[in-house]
């Protein structure tokens, strides 16, 4: 039996697995349907919205791996009432979920291309799923580039991960931050100073970029001048969302609403509206 | 080192892609070949800066030492990347401390037969000042980006 998400406005009782501490203020959470059935399939990119009983709902990307859906992931950043309340929560608590809503990151565009993810702070956390894919489907794909930026070591998710990622000879995978202590052996400086030096090719790539608004436009602008064409970077926008559906119209962006249409959206198509303040 | 090594190694550097023959010639006489221990100073804030590096393999950081925190590093760069104006600017001390963090290959260009070449030469000046200023703008924007602290991001 599949988790029964059929009503997109009735969330389902998930229960809360394993708890990991990221870092001070983020938290990867691994659910799983709290009526014993399976988990829902989703691809990567897409996000659900989390209930925290009695405070209320947030859009959250699912973070784990499309290629095992029965157990659900997120990674959180405790920010207000709401993620804060589900930063909380504790094993066997339970949460509603509504989802999976959304589109997802052009996994199958990007084949036979070289892929180049751009990530800054919590925005690695819905590329995770596209990295996972890229993984397991290896040979489908060009050099493939990772470049995750953050404020500091402390504020660096998935740790473990990273490391493990660093060592495959298959990947690509440059970290930085923006200060460091002396004895830091890595990189230092924002995540935009990385992209001129990554291996891939400008003009057969497909680019993934998710993070805070300024991170992501001072990144496709590195990426165009690389030589990128705006048809090749995707990006996931954010905004506040409440009914997840394309209904209730909170979270349009120019003429899109970003939970139908997005939150990916082909750069080439937007740029009109990205730069553009109040939009 | 021949000569010709040393002119088709600063070809080779992004720094001077595009540069004429007859100018790079003039560089050449000003120009070594250096490498760096992993660990090792280049150089240290305050020391009077008379040379200036061109990154070819390896990576150095730069180095500040911020009260309350001990030594910090600001920046680090890599292969393709220019290290140190201060040989241009008066007083001409380093304003930092830079370190090899692994084995580095560099050209190092000696800034005060430069300056006194740029004076003579317009054409080299303006070559060197003009590649320079694209440097500088783009550590400007590196550090304001970092001054924004682009990773925290209030959503609109
Ligand atoms: C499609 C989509 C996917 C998302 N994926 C994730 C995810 O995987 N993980 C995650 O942690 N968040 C994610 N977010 C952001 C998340 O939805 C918000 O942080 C959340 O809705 C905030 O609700 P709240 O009630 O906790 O805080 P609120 O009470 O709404 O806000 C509290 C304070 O935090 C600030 N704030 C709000 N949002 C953010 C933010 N994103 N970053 C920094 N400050 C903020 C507000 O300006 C306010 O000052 C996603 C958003 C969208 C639209
Ligand atoms: S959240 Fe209601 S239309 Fe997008």
């Amino acid at each position: 039996m599949v988790a029964d998400l059929s009503d997109p406005m009735v969330p389902s009782p998930f229960c809360l697995q394993k708890v990991r501490k990221e870092t001070y203020d983020t938290f990867t959470l691994e659910l799983e349907p709290a009526n014993g059935a399976d988990g829902f399939p989703f691809a990567a990119g897409q996000f659900n919205m989390l209930y925290a009983f009695g405070i209320g709902e947030a859009p959250l990307s699912i973070s784990g791996d499309p290629a095992k859906p029965q157990t659900l992931v997120h990674t959180v950043r405790a920010v207000g009432a709401v993620t804060q309340a589900i930063c909380r929560l504790k094993r066997g608590d339970v949460l509603g979920v509504r989802g999976p809503f959304g589109n997802h990151w052009p996994m199958e565009e990007a084949v036979g291309s070289d892929v180049v993810i751009v990530a800054g702070g919590i925005g690695l956390a819905p590329l995770r799923p596209a990295l996972y894919y890229l993984l397991s489907n290896r040979e489908k794909y060009g050099r493939i580039a990772v470049i995750y930026g953050a404020r500091t070591l402390e504020d660096l998710l998935y740790k473990p991960e990273l490391e493990q990622w660093r060592s495959q000879f298959d990947l690509d995978v440059d970290v930085t931050v923006d200060t460091a202590p002396a004895s830091y052996r890595g990189n230092v400086g924002v995540v935009t100073t990385l992209i001129p030096r990554a291996r891939f090719d400008p003009f057969h790539a497909v680019a993934l970029v998710c993070g805070p608004e300024v991170m992501m436009r001072f990144t496709v602008r590195e990426l165009e001048s690389r030589g990128v064409d705006p048809e090749n970077i995707f990006i996931s926008l954010e905004r506040n969302m409440r009914c997840g559906i394309g209904f209730c119209g909170h979270c349009q962006f120019g003429s899109a609403f970003i939970c139908k249409d997005g939150p990916v959206f082909c750069y080439a198509e937007i740029q009109p509206f990205f730069a553009k303040r109040e939009i | 080192m021949t000569m010709e090594n040393l002119e088709r190694m600063l070809t080779e550097h992004p720094f001077f892609e595009g540069l004429n023959k007859r100018c790079l010639q003039m560089l050449v006489e000003c120009a070594s070949n250096v490498r760096f221990d992993a660990g090792e100073v280049i150089f240290r804030e305050g020391e009077e800066a008379g040379l200036f590096y061109l990154i070819r393999h390896g990576r150095v950081s730069v180095e500040t030492f911020a009260p309350n925190r001990g030594p910090v590093i600001i920046q680090t760069l890599g292969e393709g990347d220019l290290l140190g104006w201060s040989w241009l600017i008066e007083p001409y001390r380093w304003r930092f401390e830079a370190r090899a963090v692994e084995l580095t290959r560099a050209i190092a260009l000696d800034g005060t037969c430069l300056r006194g070449k740029c004076a003579e030469d317009h054409e080299l000046g303006y070559e060197l000042m003009k590649r320079i200023a694209y440097v500088i703008e783009n550590r400007l924007q590196a550090t304001r980006l970092q001054l924004l602290n682009v990773y925290d991001g209030i959503r609109s």
